[in-house]
């Protein structure tokens, strides 16, 4: 995080898109966000909301209870699409996580200082989104009890895992993905646990944010450790990030079916993950910002510079789309070129044509700084991403599988209820941890974002 | 009777006043003490003489520690304990190995930055003399503390507290134990 300067120049920018909203200090920043936990209580919004999605969290546990007793034959996944929805909906939350890192690491380690409120919340979002992403795969086992068997620990069966396999590199990357991420973020809790510890107006929420803050109180030598700390996570959650989607990738590329044996996969990978989840968090940053009137921490210059990003990200994608063209037709092989037409041309051609339109051509609406003004038209610009990004997982594993080498072996791939509603499940599931975060826990931090404001004038901030 | 006194306490409003009375106090001989504030002051290392943090090191430690771990579970599986033979290729593939070691080195530095921070801080502690101030509760909002705690040999109740008057606080308070 920034340190504050004593010599220098107020840190914050001034001028039409200030990144915190004029007329603050640190009273005022800290009373505004502790309030949403504390003092806001049960608005409408939240109560109507946090229903809902609950209720989808219902219909999500229903099914999973059902594909347990029944077993993965209620999806739609056969031979030769043994990767339906389960990789293609792992895949999309892996890629949405990983803005959170994104934010809170890289854009640290770059001293951005427009990271400053949005990465709590971005940070929170790569959790939930890395526990939607956890149940494709448990569930796809087949018998998720059994799943530990995943790990390798001394058995009875005398059986190890194959270390050689991407499949058992995925387990690794996911897993200290998660933790690291959890750690990252409870680190960046604990100023802002102990800010809600001294505001809680009733003896319980004094002791339990008192517990969470493991005892904080803003010492210079415990902020001398601190800072260090949060720098040395932001370290290594940046290589890490960048590792856990290119091991996704490799899920794929290490296979040799024809689309799926590509070099450029990796990269191509961590942007689209970029892409997607810099779309996640506008979608929800722009109904946050409304409903709990927080215009003043997530201002436009946020939405502005999330809107660049994802067009900067999203051209890097569509260098994919093409490079995947052109590989197919520049190698020359029958196979790599057939994939393509039928990618293209092939009954799943429409997934194809329309993930092109999401992903490739309205999002460069974003290049006018008049559409990136436009708030409505930005948060529907950033669903029709998250849309384009899932159809390009579709695109990615069905397309390939369907149609491989021998023709005898063709088939095609059709989901079931149960793949739509364990997937909007999952989405509910998300969006209701979400509620429950927005309603627990300073949705911003606090502290950082008084590294940020200008300094007190001597004796003021009354 | 009174309690034993854990120090006394001066509340400043902004970080530049609570830098200056840090820098006062370590300069008039004071070691004992500790300065409280809402968010990061890197001057405030520098004024209080505050070590660079070991955190660094012991991360390190773990790093390496999850590299060598990680590879060698690895090696062990694949050449000693579960050798299988795949068209002939060796045993010790170790350029497979490599995202799991990376993976593992990872997770050990980081569970150790989290599990150090929590030690050199000694934390968990829920209860700390510095609480007893009420104001002090303003420490994690917007204002700023400087303590000078009883145990520093430069320590006077009265003489302490006539220094810390010459810094123009807002208030000062004994802290009891």
């Amino acid at each position: 995080m920034e340190k504050v300067d004593t010599t220098a120049a107020p840190a914050v920018q001034t001028g039409p898109d200030p990144v915190v909203g004029p007329g603050h200090n640190y009273a005022t920043v800290t009373d505004k966000i502790a309030a949403v936990p504390l003092e806001v209580g049960w608005p409408r919004f939240w109560i109507v909301g946090f229903t809902i999605t609950f209720g989808i969290v219902m219909m999500f546990l229903a099914t999973v209870a059902w594909l347990v007793l029944r077993g993965v034959g209620i999806w739609g996944i056969n031979i030769p699409v043994g990767w339906g929805f389960d990789i293609i909906n792992f895949v999309w939350w892996i890629g949405i996580g990983h803005a959170g890192t994104l934010i809170s690491a890289i854009l640290l380690l770059l001293k951005q200082q427009w990271r400053m409120s949005i990465s709590r919340f971005a940070e929170a979002m790569t959790l939930f989104a890395v526990a939607c992403a956890f149940m494709y795969p448990t569930f796809h086992t087949g018998r998720p009890w059994l799943a530990y068997w995943l790990l390798p620990y001394p058995n009875t069966m005398s059986m190890w895992p194959q270390p050689r396999s991407p499949l058992l590199w995925d387990v690794f990357a996911v897993s200290t993905y998660g933790t690291i991420s959890l750690v990252f973020w409870y680190v960046g809790l604990i100023p802002d646990l102990a800010t809600m510890r001294d505001k809680a107006k009733n003896k319980i929420t004094q002791i339990l944010y008192g517990m969470l803050a493991l005892g904080w109180r803003g010492s210079a030598r415990h902020w001398n450790h601190y800072e260090i700390a949060s720098l040395v996570l932001a370290g290594m959650s940046t290589p890490l990030v960048l590792s856990v989607h290119t091991v996704v990738s490799f899920d794929f590329a290490v296979g040799l079916i024809p689309g799926w044996h590509a070099t450029i996969f990796p990269p191509y990978f961590v942007a689209g993950a970029i892409y997607s989840g810099f779309a996640m968090v506008l979608t929800l940053a722009i109904p946050l910002r409304h409903w709990y009137k927080m215009q003043d921490f997530i201002t436009m210059k946020h939405i502005d510079n999330m809107c660049k990003v994802m067009l900067a990200t999203g051209l890097i994608v569509a260098y994919g789309y093409f490079m995947e063209a052109f590989m197919a037709w520049y190698s020359g092989n029958l196979w790599e070129m057939f994939m393509f037409k039928n990618r293209t041309t092939g009954p799943y051609g429409w997934a194809y044509w329309s993930l092109i339109l999401f992903n490739v051509t309205i999002p460069q609406v974003l290049w006018s700084k008049k559409a990136r003004a436009n708030v409505p038209l930005v948060f529907v610009v950033s669903l029709v991403i998250n849309i384009g990004m899932w159809l390009e997982r579709f695109v990615i594993i069905v397309t390939s599988l369907h149609r491989d080498f021998l023709p005898s072996s063709w088939g095609m791939y059709y989901p079931t209820k149960y793949d739509w509603s364990m997937y909007i499940g999952t989405i509910g599931l998300f969006l209701c941890l979400m509620y429950v975060f927005v309603r627990l826990l300073p949705a911003i931090s606090i502290f950082e974002v008084r590294t940020i404001l200008p300094k007190p004038e001597k004796g003021g901030s009354h | 009777m009174r309690k034993p006194l854990y120090g006394l306490m001066a509340e400043f409003a902004t970080p530049d006043q609570l830098v200056h009375a840090a820098e006062t106090a370590h300069h008039e001989g004071y070691r004992k003490m500790d300065a409280y504030s809402p968010l990061p002051i890197e001057e405030l290392h520098h004024a209080m003489h505050i070590p660079n943090s070991p955190l660094p090191r012991f991360v390190l430690a773990g790093g390496i520690l999850g590299c060598i771990g990680g590879f060698g579970l690895l090696y062990w599986i694949s050449a000693i304990a579960y050798p299988l033979n795949v068209g002939g290729r060796p045993y010790n593939s170790w350029p497979a190995f490599i995202p799991i070691t990376f993976e593992t080195t990872v997770l050990l530095a980081g569970l150790t930055t989290l599990a150090t921070l929590v030690f050199l801080c000694g934390f968990p502690m829920p209860y700390h003399p510095v609480f007893n101030v009420p104001r002090f509760k303003l420490a994690s909002r917007d204002r700023f503390f400087l303590c000078i705690e009883a145990e520093d040999p430069k320590f006077d109740l009265k003489r302490t507290r006539q220094f810390l008057e010459t810094l123009h606080p807002h208030e000062i308070s004994e802290v009891e134990t």
